[in-house]
């Protein structure tokens, strides 16, 4: 098992140095450096610029280095410093603004995987079992529309309905009384008040997908000379079913966190920017468009290792549920 | 002991069964695996409605110039979010009896002076007539045809007709809608053979020559797939200089939206791949003498067809809502392209979603369809991939 | 329908005799697409205490469904149209049929009174449960136990069943285990809740031949000591012989013939019964030697000569000292074939007689060794042709697949089939390619009208006549047949000798025949060579190996073989190889 663990581990570090290649080659897309951005930024403000001063920046950052050595510098301050580099447009480290942003990104994606698996394990099993029943196709139908719907364009609805028939507003996590207030009861079930759209419209198309996955996996299972072992024994039906098929049809279940997760991350980093939500969605956003490229690569970088992280857990809880993952 | 007992009779040619439904059976031994796959999706009906809807959206997109009644970008200040006009076909005429007359009414604006906010109401006595195949706005079809007929539009040509009402600037959201549906449908089009293209080279790269090649091309997929995908969209699609024309920028755009949709398409086909290589019947025709060449074109190939067309259906709408998206997000196409998420972006707050809902239900509405359409068929496609299968 | 009584001897045998089941009138239905199969027609049959009812059929005679109705586990699309299964009780008969499917009643009796064995112990276990658990999850269910009592008696089952260290083995997983030994574990879950009537339906099919003997072995003991009785479904007459006390034969979903083993055996009424028969005792002769009378002369040239052939694997992969995982699959194997020479290769699953067949084709590289072909002209050390010189050679030397249906082509015509060796050789195209795909196909009987069609109009004798046509095509001196009659009925598996027998006077053929099937080969073979754990152990005349073998192991495997006389039952007394 632990051998298990360790090679998944160096399994990583290839896809970690090809996560952090394309983050850094985001950053370097923009025409231009860095430099080039702060110059002209000191120039609309009208200040001052010294020649000599640029070039003492150009050799502190080595911005005339060839790409490689640029590259190190920048991975290497972010694995021994846990320095990702300056936001010019907040004039702070990158490392001060990402951080809190970054939790609230973790959390929302794990509050809908959370609501995800709550959802398709019950609508999965019950779909399969009972297929081509009206229960199922209303459930294939809701799926096939979850899985039809981009996120923002639910977001932009869900939010319409709730202006026009709440007649509230639903931007950001917490009411405006709340959103300086320290944590009380009163803020916490604020926040599930605010949290639940953001929830389902993140979660929608992962619970679609994952209860079609489901219901085919355990299709294929229930048609397994095992089930019908096991009903021969006298369990009754739903025993031999709950035991047998739903337990090997989890590992699909389970691997799901490996492609649903970047998908909720996407989810959020959209449906943030549509709500308003203190997430990474909205910063990155702007980043982008002012071409903070710092602030942006660090956060489509440590986006990238979230998943990788949650990739990691989903095998390893793999190997744990199936005996055959964890021999070999 | 059990008694010796025997039926009298001569064995049974074959098992016992009684017909379900009336009418022969299709005659299937001559028939090739198209017909077969097509008898398989004609059976699908929900896939052929998909198909169906499909196919007119892309007729729409062709046809884009004749069908929109109006110029996409023609703006009439005096006709701001201006709502929905309901398409009717008799008029009351001055003597009170009904007639058949196509026509629209006319709104009457008033101005709410406090909040100087613009608001039409219907007014029944303004009878805008409309005919089909008039007059209009001339246009050049496809760029390159001058012409000014459309199929549907106001007789007179400073009459206006806004079935779908109109923008904030008051251009007709129909027209705009219509002309969309060229560059989304057809972003989707191109992407998607870029995703192709990139998918089956390297795809067959990796399941024809294994061993490291094989080993850096999954690995390049398993770093892209791991990625999110918005995030990185974004992250390129910020990189877009706002000098390029619209044109470059469509492509670009179609580029990165495709760069990143081929990694499924690659495995798919390395995966099939490896497993038809060990096929008896690939063994058999390699033993038969055939080339590599022939191996692949004539044996492998034509058993990953249906399964790359079924993937690639899939796929589709991916793309298309990848470009809704950035464009929603406006660092995707820009005016004076016209794209369904070019459209969304003018529905971004709840105020004006609240005001103009029609900005938000029709181009969403398309998007929907449109994937919905697609998943459909993709699956119904996925079902008759294989007519072999039992 | 008429119904003769042939004869009418019943033994009034007081507690030995009794009927725990009965079947009467059984039809079953199944709801496919466009039709209902009646899988079953009006079948009626007694089970005894003590004793053993063989239901035998081909595939597709509703063998197995039937016993699957009488625990009522059929798929959803099936269903009991008529007929009662009495089960008696002390409160007299229960009629399963119309017990409601979720009843306490039904779940009682599933397990609890009726054992159930399958044929694949590997997917009939759940993979991600151990042994043990599946096994004190039965004994629960039907006996009042606590988890420490269940899993002693877990133990003490799997010791009943001869699983050695029955104590460890009980918390391993199924892929731990061999096949041999997941049947075994298969049967101790059976036998958990002690039932009185035990079904086992085709539970030896997917093992070797020396496992079979053993395991028939265990099932037969067990029965008798316990007392059971025992419904054992199977296709293979030989195993009918050594097990049935009476037999029920099936056809298309009816029972055509019933009577005590010896009854069927030798006094076979229906047609059906005595063509099953007859295909198989006739694989119990060697036919080349009625029709072949010159032995294999070794004064002749050989056509094809293999040397010291060897194949290792996991050799190289090791940069850490590799070499000591090495499996050698082939292992220093030397022998020649002499033109118009049938040469069968014998062993069971994992004897490397597959990776021979492919090392002289060269589809897998040897490791060392030679493999040198006699044909026209110059002797061809094969194993140093480069690609082109390769593709001459597999003209004259040609494989016949196991499986008939990934052999061929699903999206390709039976004449693009058969066509292909002749389109990439160039040797003929266009009208004259359609007038030769004619000829092959009369050839391996088939006909040539049929041409245009697709491979999934055929069944599966007809399609690997297709697979031998394409054999043909290129006038071959050799064929290899791997296991060439292995997925056929057993009288389509006689034809489709005849066949192979017939072409090779004709054209003049030497055969490698790759069998795990002892009758197959003798009924086919001039000479045979066994194969164990890579090596060749013994090699013979056809006659020598199967009635005369020198090797323990051939001895052991033969005597495994059953014999399809109830008067002269083999495996009971066979011999057993330990190595």
């Amino acid at each position: 098992m632990l051998n298990y663990v360790i090679k998944r581990l160096v399994y990583m570090i290839p896809t970690l140095i090809g996560m952090s290649i394309i983050a850094f080659t985001i950053i370097q897309l923009p025409p231009g450096d860095y430099l080039t951005s702060m110059l002209a930024s000191m120039a609309d403000s009208g200040a001052n610029v010294d020649p000599g001063q640029i070039e003492r920046y150009r050799q502190i950052y080595g911005l005339d280095a060839p790409m490689w050595e640029q590259y190190w510098k920048w991975i290497s301050g972010i694995l021994f410093r846990g320095d990702f580099g300056y936001s010019f447009e907040w004039n702070r480290p990158v490392a001060d603004l990402i951080w809190e942003r970054m939790g609230s990104t973790l959390g929302i994606s794990l509050a809908s995987l959370l609501f995800v698996w709550a959802v398709s394990l019950p609508i999965g099993i019950y779909s399969a079992m009972r297929r081509h029943s009206v229960g199922d196709y209303a459930f294939t139908l809701l799926g096939f529309i979850g899985l039809a719907v981009p996120n923002f364009i639910m977001a932009l609805v869900l939010m319409y309905f709730s202006y026009k028939y709440f007649g509230q507003s639903v931007g950001g996590l917490f009411s405006p009384e709340y959103a300086e207030a320290s944590w009380s009861w009163g803020k916490f079930v604020d926040l599930l008040a605010h949290l639940w759209i953001p929830i389902i419209v993140i979660g929608t198309n992962g619970t679609a997908a994952l209860i079609r996955i489901l219901r085919a996996n355990l299709t294929d299972e229930l048609n397994k000379p095992y089930v019908v072992t096991a009903k021969a024994k006298g369990l009754p039906e739903y025993k031999a079913v709950l035991k047998y098929p739903v337990r090997i049809a989890l590992n699909p279940f389970v691997s799901a966190i490996g492609w649903v997760l970047p998908e909720l991350i996407s989810g959020v980093t959209i449906t943030a920017i549509v709500l308003n939500l203190p997430t990474a969605g909205p910063l990155l956003l702007r980043a982008l468009i002012s071409q903070d490229m710092y602030l942006a690569g660090s956060f489509i970088l440590l986006m990238g290792v979230l998943t990788l992280v949650g990739m990691l857990i989903s095998d390893i809880l793999l190997a744990l549920l199936d005996p055959r993952i964890r021999f070999n | 002991m059990i008694a010796h007992s025997f039926i009298d009779e001569a064995p049974e040619t074959g098992p016992a069964v009684s017909a379900l439904k009336a009418g022969k059976p299709v005659e299937t031994a001559a028939a090739g695996p198209w017909r077969l796959m097509w008898a398989k999706i004609v059976r699908n009906k929900v896939a052929v409605v998909a198909g169906i809807i499909i196919l007119m959206l892309y007729l729409i997109g062709l046809f884009a110039e004749f069908l929109a009644p109006a110029l996409p970008d023609t703006s009439r200040p005096q006709f701001t979010n201006a709502p929905p006009q309901e398409l009717r076909l008799f008029a009351t005429q001055p003597d009170g009896s009904q007639q058949f007359l196509l026509h629209v009414t006319g709104y009457t604006m008033s101005v709410d002076q406090a909040s100087l906010r613009r608001s039409y109401v219907i007014d029944e006595s303004q009878v805008v007539p409309i005919g089909l195949f008039v007059k209009g706005a001339p246009y050049k079809m496809w760029g390159l045809f001058p012409a000014d007929v459309h199929l549907i539009g106001p007789l007179k040509t400073s009459d206006t007709m806004y079935l779908l009402g109109t923008d904030k600037l008051g251009r007709d959201l129909l027209s705009r809608l219509i002309h969309g549906t060229r560059i989304s449908m057809s972003i989707g089009l191109i992407g998607v053979s870029i995703s192709l293209l990139l998918g089956v080279v390297l795809g067959s790269i990796s399941g024809f020559y294994g061993g490291w090649v094989d080993m850096i091309i999954q690995r390049v997929i398993e770093v892209i797939s791991s990625m999110p995908t918005i995030p990185l969209w974004l992250g390129l699609a910020a990189a877009i200089p706002l000098t390029w024309s619209p044109l470059t920028v469509y492509f670009v755009i179609t580029l990165i939206v495709s760069l990143f949709g081929w990694t499924g398409l690659a495995r798919e086909v390395r995966g099939r791949f490896f497993a038809l290589r060990s096929e008896d019947f690939v063994t058999a025709a390699r033993l038969d003498g055939s080339s590599e060449r022939r191996l692949i074109f004539r044996h492998i190939l034509p058993s990953l067809t249906s399964h790359i067309l079924a993937v690639v259906t899939l796929a589709l709408p991916t793309m298309i809502v990848a470009e809704t998206a950035l464009s929603f997000l406006g660092i995707g196409l820009k005016a004076p392209v016209v794209s369904w998420g070019v459209l969304l972006q003018d529905a971004q707050n709840v105020r004006t979603i609240a005001n103009a809902s029609w900005l938000l239900i029709w181009p969403a509405g398309a998007v929907v369809l449109t994937v919905l359409a697609y998943n459909f068929l993709g699956d119904g496609m996925r079902d008759a991939a294989d007519p072999y299968e039992s | 329908m008429q119904t003769q009584d042939v004869i009418t001897e019943r033994q009034s045998d007081a507690a030995a005799g009794d009927v725990v089941l009965k079947v009467q009138n059984l039809s079953l239905d199944f709801r496919l697409r466009t039709q209902v199969l009646h899988a079953v027609r009006d079948v009626s049959f007694e089970l005894r205490r003590g004793e053993t009812l063989c239901l035998v059929g081909e595939s597709g005679s509703g063998k197995s469904v039937t016993a699957r109705a009488l625990l009522r586990i059929l798929d959803k699309n099936g269903a009991i149209a008529s007929g009662r299964v009495l089960l008696s009780g002390k409160h007299g008969d229960i009629d399963i049929a119309t017990l409601n499917e979720r009843s306490p009643e039904l779940l009682k009796i599933r397990g609890g009174r009726i054992g159930l064995i399958f044929q694949e112990p590997m997917s009939s276990l759940s993979p991600v449960h151990t042994i043990g658990s599946q096994i004190v999850e039965a004994l629960r269910l039907h006996r009042r136990m606590d988890k420490k009592q269940a899993r002693a008696e877990t133990i003490e089952l799997l010791r009943q069943v001869e699983i050695p260290n029955p104590d460890k083995m009980i918390d391993r997983y199924t892929f731990e285990f061999s096949g041999g030994m997941r049947q075994r574990a298969m049967i101790a879950m059976a036998l958990a809740a002690d039932p009185e009537i035990l079904i086992a339906d085709e539970p030896t099919t997917a093992l070797d031949v020396t496992t079979q003997a053993e395991i028939l072995d265990l099932i037969k003991r067990l029965q008798v000591s316990r007392g059971m009785a025992m419904l054992l479904i199977t296709h293979d007459m030989g195993v009918v012989a050594e097990v049935a006390d009476a037999v029920a034969v099936m056809h298309f979903g009816r029972i055509v013939e019933a009577g005590s083993a010896d009854a069927i055996f030798h006094d076979a009424k229906h047609d059906y019964t005595r063509r099953l028969l007859g295909s198989t005792v006739k694989l119990e002769q060697n036919q080349r030697a009625t029709t072949h009378a010159e032995p294999a002369a070794t004064t002749r040239e050989p056509v094809l000569s293999v040397r010291n052939l060897s194949k290792l694997y996991g050799a190289s992969a090791g940069w850490f000292g590799g070499g000591s995982h090495a499996i050698k699959a082939v292992d220093d194997v030397s022998f020649d074939l002499y033109p118009g020479e049938n040469l069968g290769i014998v062993g069971e699953s994992g004897s490397g007689k597959t990776t021979l067949g492919r090392l002289i084709l060269r589809t897998v590289e040897p490791t060392s060794g030679t493999v040198t072909y006699f044909g026209q002209g110059e002797p061809v050390d094969v194993t140093a042709l480069n690609k082109r010189q390769l593709k001459t050679f597999h003209r004259d030397v040609r494989l016949v697949f196991q499986d008939p249906f990934a052999s061929l082509n699903p999206r390709m015509t039976v004449k693009e089939v058969i066509g292909d060796p002749l389109v990439v050789s160039g040797k003929a195209k266009g009208a004259a390619l359609e007038k030769r795909v004619g000829e092959l196909l009369e050839l391996v009987g088939l006909d040539p009208m049929a041409m245009e069609r697709y491979p999934h109009a055929f069944s599966g004798g007809q399609r690997q006549r297709i697979g031998i046509a394409r054999a043909l095509a290129l006038d071959p001196k050799i064929i290899i047949a791997d296991e060439a009659t292995a997925a056929l009925d057993v009288s389509i598996r006689a034809q489709i000798l005849d066949l192979l027998l017939d072409l090779q006077k004709r054209l003049d053929l030497s055969f490698v025949f790759i069998s795990h099937d002892i009758s197959v080969v003798r009924y086919f073979c001039d000479r045979v060579a066994v194969m164990h754990r890579g090596k060749l152990v013994e090699m013979g005349t056809a006659e020598q190996i199967c009635t005369d073998p020198q090797e323990p192991y051939t001895k052991s495997l033969i005597s495994a073989v059953p014999n399809p006389d109830p008067r002269h039952k083999r495996m009971m007394h066979r011999t057993r190889f330990t190595a």
